[in-house]
């Protein structure tokens, strides 16, 4: 009797099946490209999936200018390093009110950047089908998102219209001005993620690594100091602390951890004691309850 | 968002990586009636299992006080139950995925609905699970939804099922309604072929028998939930199974190579196995098995690939390759069960889609032989197959296709059904065996062709087909058309809506489906006549797009011509031509067109007439510019 897959061969296998298909039945693909750790894994996949050849797509970071400035570094790199097409697209009318997390707060700041400029991006470049790196065991609503999922020409997510999933036949037909998300990563869960970016050696942005940095902590949340834009309140003292992060996004949204988990087996070693989900490092769940599955809705990834 | 059961220590992580590759998976799922507590159990299990963050716990508590059913104690529904609007309504409406992991397994939990509606959302989380939970209140014993679920985990090939008889706290943990319930429960389980069943007394709600052995039932001497999940054998029949691997694409980097993408459906391929590519039938030899992490000396079942051949052959997505000397078969006529999931009601004969393995094709379902009563297992008649119920149907693809039964090899003989109008997968099917006349009527060749029917009438044939409401005018139109190309010398045919009904369609009616069925027989009729060189006139409400589309694709490019014969209902109401509208609205009339059964306009006709703007012979003239202009007579 022939070896059976393991439980990471299985997930690799199975997603560079979904990235195959999605790509056979689209006409104008994309990847969301966000610069984090299940960013990553998903392009690695995408060079698995389509070896020899490289991915028959371009990279899309949907940018809000407050990304970590390590992310932007790591960004250029790897689009480089994968021979694939960068595109980067900020939100023009974001950059022409100067919309940022401290003046407009973090709801607005978030809508208008990233849900607003990602539907924005896919219809400038015409794209009817979009890879994100989501995953079903980061939030509640995302659960029960489907592998391919259909939105709106208004790019709305129906939770009550999804189409049922079976075997792994995705039906990927849709009418006219109709986009599919895809996420190729839907059953992987965290720990899955660091270990295979461990087993691959998978370059990461080094803030997902503990090291000293400058933070403030608000409302029990750190929060880095990355460039002068942040602004302090009055008797706020940055303090240089050991912390990671496990999630990325706009810095002054972004909360750490403290670690000494200086390498990524430390990392790993860290999850295994973790009592808390990393989404909690994400300022903008906590807006309200049942936030996530509101934002969905809108067209947020 | 794991951590090992019983608080892990430091660990090495190499040697903690190295087990975790040794690790198995299982997907199974839970499914049972509204409030047997499938929330509660999964969130009791992954709560024991000591997985559930402090943040979530958090916000289970605070939900708990907000929501909870459970007078302020923690409610692990609250834990899965993942949209907002059904935590309000407190029902599960939709397929919640989890993740959890122990030393001895991972597992993946489709947590499916037991809502009678939402149904199709088992079938789904049924279709890629090896193992099932069926809950039961013990106060309720089984239910018609237990056995309708029973019967689906059945249907989809699961093999091992555990019967949760849940909330026995409530019978005091009486040993006699667990006895009684699980010998009702084995009964009809083997009348579904499941002869291996687990039963297991628990409450989710206390956390009996779920990780920990109760006190409650020392009666009791089987496993707990969780370790019977951990160690039951769960035997992967698609490992030794014969090869098979549906192509996804073709990847060529460079003219010096070609390889063929696929994840291995069944089976095991090394270099220089000799495999058959169907449904054409050629053999090769396989050359290389190349992944980007080097080429390999054996793929296995469930693994991507990409695949080199010795020798070049046409492969395209939607082939199959087999093994040469253990290949499946080609056919395109089945015997199916078919799982409906659409509102809209399965009209036998419309035109759909059907993806299987790969390859998407077109597909016709005939009327059901028979719809199973899910209760009783009793086969009942039926004309079609509404909203989440199971039938025996003929199944017919526009082209053959490469399939194992799907008793034998889940990922080669399960299809989805999808509309063609609406793209949302509508229906899921099973493919059983090939029907004998898909072998046994090939086509007769014919040496008069259709180009020399037409030569010898010195005409181009083609179908002028009239859609609109009853009174638009459509035979009316039809006839004068016909008139002035008659006059013009040419060979004409009209085939009029209600004339076919004296004859053709005499044995049908005017429900959706059996408008479906006359639509199809005229389709067909006109293609012949096509064949036969002549142009032919169609005036036919013809109400679906999905239908006409269908008569357009019977005929070549450029030969059919959909005319929209365009007025208000109010026009067309008032002409009336054979007081079908007088009748419908003093309600002596059902299923009339516009008025209580629906008419779909077409998208985009090649011409579209208002005739109560045009005389009929204005129309008429429209109609033949229209016809000279595409070259259809001079």
């Amino acid at each position: 009797m022939p070896r059976a897959l393991t439980h990471l061969e299985r997930l690799e296998s199975e997603s560079i099946h979904i990235l195959r298909e999605a790509v056979a039945e689209s006409e104008r693909p994309v990847m969301l490209y966000s610069i984090g750790k299940d960013s990553g894994v998903m392009l690695h996949l995408a060079q698995k999936a389509f070896y020899p050849a490289p991915p028959p797509f371009p990279l899309l970071h949907v940018d809000t200018t407050w990304k970590f400035r390590a992310m932007y570094e790591l960004r250029d790199q790897m689009a480089e390093r994968a021979g694939m097409e960068l595109l980067v697209w900020q939100n023009p009318e974001c950059l022409r009110l100067g919309i940022n997390p401290f003046d407009h707060g973090s709801a607005v700041h978030t809508d208008m950047w990233k849900t607003q400029g990602l539907r924005q991006a896919l219809d400038h470049y015409g794209f009817d089908l979009a890879f994100g790196g989501a995953r079903r065991d980061e939030e509640r609503s995302r659960a029960k998102e489907r592998i391919f999922s259909v939105r709106s020409a208004q790019h709305r997510w129906d939770p009550k219209a999804q189409r049922p999933e079976l075997w792994s036949l995705y039906n990927v037909r849709r009418a006219p001005g109709q986009t599919i998300r895809v996420f190729p990563l839907s059953n992987w869960t965290e720990l899955d993620i660091w270990l295979y970016i461990y087993r691959e050696q998978i370059p990461i942005v080094p803030l997902y690594l503990a090291a000293p940095r400058p933070v403030v902590e608000r409302d029990g949340t750190l929060i880095m100091v990355d460039d002068d834009r942040m602004r302090l309140y009055p008797g706020e003292e940055p303090q240089v602390r050991s912390v990671r992060f496990r999630t990325l996004g706009c810095y002054p949204l972004t909360g750490a951890v403290e670690s000494g988990a200086t390498t990524l087996a430390g990392v790993i070693e860290e999850m295994l004691l973790a009592t808390t989900s990393e989404r909690q490092g994400r300022v903008i769940d906590f807006d309200q309850s049942g936030s996530m599955e509101r934002k969905k809705q809108e067209g947020y990834f | 968002m794991v951590a090992p059961r019983g608080g892990p220590g430091p660990r090495d992580v190499a040697s903690y990586l190295d087990a975790h590759e040794r690790t198995s998976l299982l997907r199974f799922i839970t499914c049972g009636s509204v409030d047997d507590g499938k929330s509660t159990l999964i969130g009791r299990l992954l709560y024991e299992s000591k997985l559930v963050f402090e943040d979530h716990l958090a916000q289970l508590e605070a939900d708990s006080k907000r929501l909870g059913t459970q007078g302020g104690d923690l409610d692990f529904a609250l834990l899965v139950d993942g949209l907002q609007a059904e935590r309000e309504q407190g029902i599960t409406i939709d397929v919640a995925h989890r993740y959890f992991a122990t030393d001895r397994r991972r597992f993946i939990v489709a947590d499916t609905p037991g809502h009678e509606q939402y149904t199709r959302n088992m079938v789904t989380g049924a279709s890629t699970a090896q193992l099932a939970i069926v809950m039961v209140d013990a106060r309720a014993g089984v239910l018609v939804q237990t056995r309708r679920h029973t019967y689906l985990v059945s249907l989809l090939g699961i093999r091992h099922v555990v019967l949760a008889v849940n909330k026995l706290d409530l019978t005091g943990y009486s040993k006699d309604v667990f006895d009684a319930i699980a010998a009702e429960y084995r009964s009809f389980a083997t009348q579904v072929g499941l002869p291996e069943v687990t039963c297991i007394p628990l409450s989710a709600l206390k956390g009996d028998n779920v990780v920990a052995p109760s006190p409650n039932t020392p009666w009791y001497a089987g496993p707990t939930l969780l370790e019977h999940l951990e160690t039951v054998r769960v035997d992967d029949d698609a490992l030794a199974a014969p090869f098979r691997m549906p192509v996804q694409g073709v990847t060529r980097p460079d003219l010096n190579f070609r390889g063929f993408t696929g994840r291995v459906a069944s089976g095991t391929l090394r270099p220089g196995d000799r495999v058959r590519v169907l449904p054409s039938g050629r053999e090769s030899e396989v050359a290389r098995i190349v992944t980007f992490d080097g080429d390999l000396g054996e793929a296995v079942a469930g693994q991507s690939v990409t695949v080199t051949l010795a020798d070049q052959l046409d492969v395209s997505r939607g082939d199959v390759l087999v093994a040469a000397g253990d290949p499946c078969e080609v056919a395109d006529q089945f015997e199916t069960h078919v799982v409906w999931m659409d509102e809209a009601p399965m009209l036998p004969g419309r035109p759909y889609f059907a993806k299987i393995g790969t390859r998407t094709v077109g597909a016709t379902i005939g009327h059901p032989k028979h719809r199973v009563n899910v209760n009783t297992l009793e086969h009942m008649a039926a004309d079609t197959l509404e909203l989440n119920e199971i039938g025996v149907c003929d199944v017919s693809f526009d082209q053959p296709v490469p399939f194992d039964p799907y008793e034998a090899n889940r990922e080669m003989g399960g299809f989805i059904v999808v509309d063609r109008m609406t793209n949302a997968t509508v229906g899921a099917g099973l493919l059983h065996v090939a029907l004998p006349r898909a072998h046994s009527v090939p086509w007769q060749p014919v040496e008069i062709t259709k180009h020399a029917h037409a030569q010898l009438k010195g005409q181009k044939p083609a179908v002028v087909w009239f859609t609109g409401l009853p009174g638009a005018g459509k035979s009316t139109l039809a006839n004068a058309v016909e008139a002035k190309l008659h006059r013009r010398g040419k060979h004409t045919y009209l085939l009029d809506g209600d004339n076919v009904r004296h004859g053709l369609s005499r044995d049908l009616g005017f429900t959706d489906a059996d408008r479906v069925e006359n639509v199809r027989r005229v389709a067909q009729v006109a293609a012949l006549m096509v064949d036969a060189g002549i142009i032919v006139l169609v005036a036919f409400i013809s109400p679906f797009r999905a239908e006409r589309q269908m008569a357009r694709e019977l005929v070549e490019d450029g030969e059919f011509f959909e005319v929209f014969v365009d007025v208000p209902l109010e026009v067309a109401e008032r002409r009336d031509p054979k007081g079908l509208y007088r009748r419908a609205r003093r309600g002596e009339l059902a299923n009339v067109t516009g008025i209580d059964s629906p008419y779909e306009p077409p998208e985009s006709p090649e011409l579209r007439l208002d005739t109560s703007r045009l005389s009929p012979d204005e129309a008429a003239d429209r109609v033949l510019a229209l016809l000279r202009d595409h070259g259809r007579f001079g």
